[in-house]
């Protein structure tokens, strides 16, 4: 058996000596903090434009984490990256010469591709979490206030399982850009419209970024959203199964068919 | 050792490899020849484990690939290459490569400067030429200083100097006592590097030779006639026990027999002869009469084989492949005409 060590240590150098790793992360970490910033210094200046059900339920935390609509997509481009050019180079056949043992080779590199998410996610929230505060004037909340730090890590989780969640799905489609053409209007379209529609939205309350996005609310159906029949925690077990469904599917596919 | 057995490869009812089994033996050169489309590729990739047999098994001394403890040090295989990522440096390729194994970094630099890519270690590996590519992918499969090398076409798109440089490589790698095993469509190619030959056509073993034997077996020689009393001659051939083929346009073909033999014979009945030379069936055409024959057997009567009749065809047949022998022996070459 190839060494667990090893094998970490080899996926960590092919993430580190490609760009498309900086420029991805690089790019969810500014466009997230970026917007999340905005929006925060436009709802500061709209207050008293809000509804009274939306000042009811007003969640500060969650509108500096409004950037992650867009910065998650970086996270998707992230994700199935670091799988697909496995596949567009030809490198799967080098690399599985050299580490055969497919669930060694496919979940070394997600753990090491979804530590660094992950990281890069609590970076992103934690500084989209002060930015928007300091934005937000008299409407701010703290760090210490109740369920607010579970919210900012929480929010990290989430970008960090976005992009494990990729790779699992790029695993299985064995290419970038049909994994893109998916994912990318899948979260950045389709989840959201349906999430507007009455009786879809009953069906997209339990996809992995809406599920998964209850996380960040402090208020529970802040801002006057859509009620769940689940809370922070429960939203975020039905993003696990959504990401573990599609690691076991990519881990199948790889042990399965033809390299 | 390699060990092939039974190995079956179908996708659907296609058998691009069908029940193939031989093994590849250490210190010596095993050539793996066959045309385009035979199914080599198919069976390399199954001996490293990429993909999966319908049945059969493949083992590398005596274990499954998968079994391999840090496979790069028993086997190193360049099958495509491309098979790299574009974006990272030559060097960093090979430190992934090496990390997964652990083979120490130093050794990235040993393998770049043995195939002579020390130059552009630094460079991203989408900008090399195909025959830098080609070099890189060595460097890969030499990264683990394996006891066993499989190439898969090495020489294809490199130029004179780049096939002379693998052609020795391959060589030394041999007589330092390591199995090499390298694929091919071009017999003569083979004929300058292996020294044990494995023939498959549509995916069946056709032969498991040496490569002296090969040659022996398969470049008959012969004496072509052509005389206008053709059937006279033929007469007099007979008679003097010869065994005469008709080859066609009006040529006869006599094996084993010298061209001053049957020169004399004709003067003696006074036949007039048009042609009266020394042939030599190439190993290019004894490879492709030994796949066409597979090819047939599979193409249920199209009546038009790939390689078009080849054998058949009546042209200068010892000129045809160039290096590894013209015909010797007096009398070679269409001379003698009207003796």
């Amino acid at each position: 058996m190839a060494a667990v060590p090893a094998v970490l240590q080899s996926e960590w150098t092919k993430i580190r000596t490609v760009s498309s790793t900086v420029w991805t992360l690089a790019s969810a970490v500014i466009v997230t903090v970026a917007m999340g910033a905005a929006l925060s210094a436009l709802l500061k200046s709209s207050f008293d434009d809000l509804s009274d059900l939306e000042r009811a339920t007003f969640d500060p935390t969650f509108v500096s984490f409004s950037g992650m609509v867009l910065g998650q997509l970086a996270m998707v481009v992230f994700g199935v990256l670091v799988v697909g050019t496995e596949y567009s180079s030809g490198m799967i056949r080098t690399s599985l010469a050299a580490v055969p043992q497919r669930a060694t080779f496919l979940f070394s590199k997600i753990a090491v591709a979804g530590a660094l998410a992950l990281l890069v996610g609590l970076v992103t929230s934690f500084l989209s979490f002060f930015l928007g505060q300091a934005l937000l004037g008299e409407h701010r909340t703290t760090i210490g206030a109740d369920n607010v730090l579970r919210a900012v890590v929480g929010g990290g989780i989430y970008m960090g399982l976005i992009a494990v969640f990729s790779m699992g799905v790029a695993a299985m489609l064995r290419s970038s850009m049909l994994s893109l053409g998916i994912l990318v209007p899948f979260f950045f379209l389709i989840s959201q419209i349906l999430s507007a529609v009455p009786k879809a939205k009953e069906v997209a309350k339990y996809f992995p970024d809406q599920a998964g996005s209850k996380i960040m609310q402090v208020v529970p159906d802040a801002l006057g959203s859509e009620k769940a029949p689940y809370g922070p925690w429960g939203g975020l077990a039905i993003m696990l199964v959504w990401v573990a469904a599609s690691l076991l599917g990519g881990y199948l596919v790889l042990k399965r068919r033809d390299a | 050792m390699i060990e092939l057995d039974g190995l079956t490869k179908r996708y659907g009812t296609k058998t691009a490899v069908d029940h193939l089994s031989f093994r590849v033996r250490p210190g010596m050169i095993t050539g793996f020849l066959g045309p385009n489309g035979a199914g080599k590729s198919t069976t390399m990739r199954m001996m490293l484990d990429l993909d999966n047999p319908t049945s059969g098994t493949v083992r590398i001394d005596g274990r499954h690939y998968r079994e391999l403890d840090e496979p790069l040090k028993y086997i190193g295989a360049l099958l495509d290459a491309k098979a790299m990522h574009g974006g990272r440096s030559a060097h960093n390729n090979l430190l992934c490569l090496a990390q997964s194994n652990r083979i120490p970094r130093s050794r990235v630099g040993e393998v770049l400067d043995l195939v002579g890519l020390t130059a552009v270690a630094r460079k991203k590996s989408k900008g090399f030429s195909l025959g830098m590519g080609q070099r890189l992918g060595i460097a890969s499969a030499l990264l683990g200083d394996p006891e066993i090398l499989m190439f898969d076409e090495p020489v294809n798109g490199l130029d004179p100097e780049g096939i002379h440089w693998i052609r020795n490589l391959m060589k030394s790698l041999a007589s330092e006592g390591r199995t090499i095993f390298v694929s091919s469509h071009l017999m003569s190619e083979m004929a300058l590097t292996a020294d044990h030959l494995i023939v498959i056509g549509q995916g069946k073993l056709l032969a498991d030779t040496s490569m002296a034997d090969f040659i022996q077996q398969n470049s008959r020689s012969f004496v072509r006639l052509r005389s206008p009393q053709q059937e006279r001659l033929r007469d007099v051939l007979h008679a003097d026990g010869f065994v005469v083929v008709e080859a066609g346009n009006g040529t006869l073909e006599v094996d084993g027999a010298s061209t001053d033999r049957l020169g004399e014979l004709a003067a003696a009945h006074q036949l007039t002869l048009h042609e009266l030379s020394a042939q030599r069936a190439s190993l290019e055409e004894a490879f492709m009469q030994m796949t066409a024959g597979a090819v047939e057997y599979h193409a249920h009567g199209t009546g038009t084989d790939v390689h078009g009749g080849a054998p058949a065809a009546p042209g200068p047949a010892w000129g045809a492949n160039s290096g590894w022998g013209a015909a010797p022996g007096p009398g070679s070459g269409p001379t003698g005409e009207g003796v």
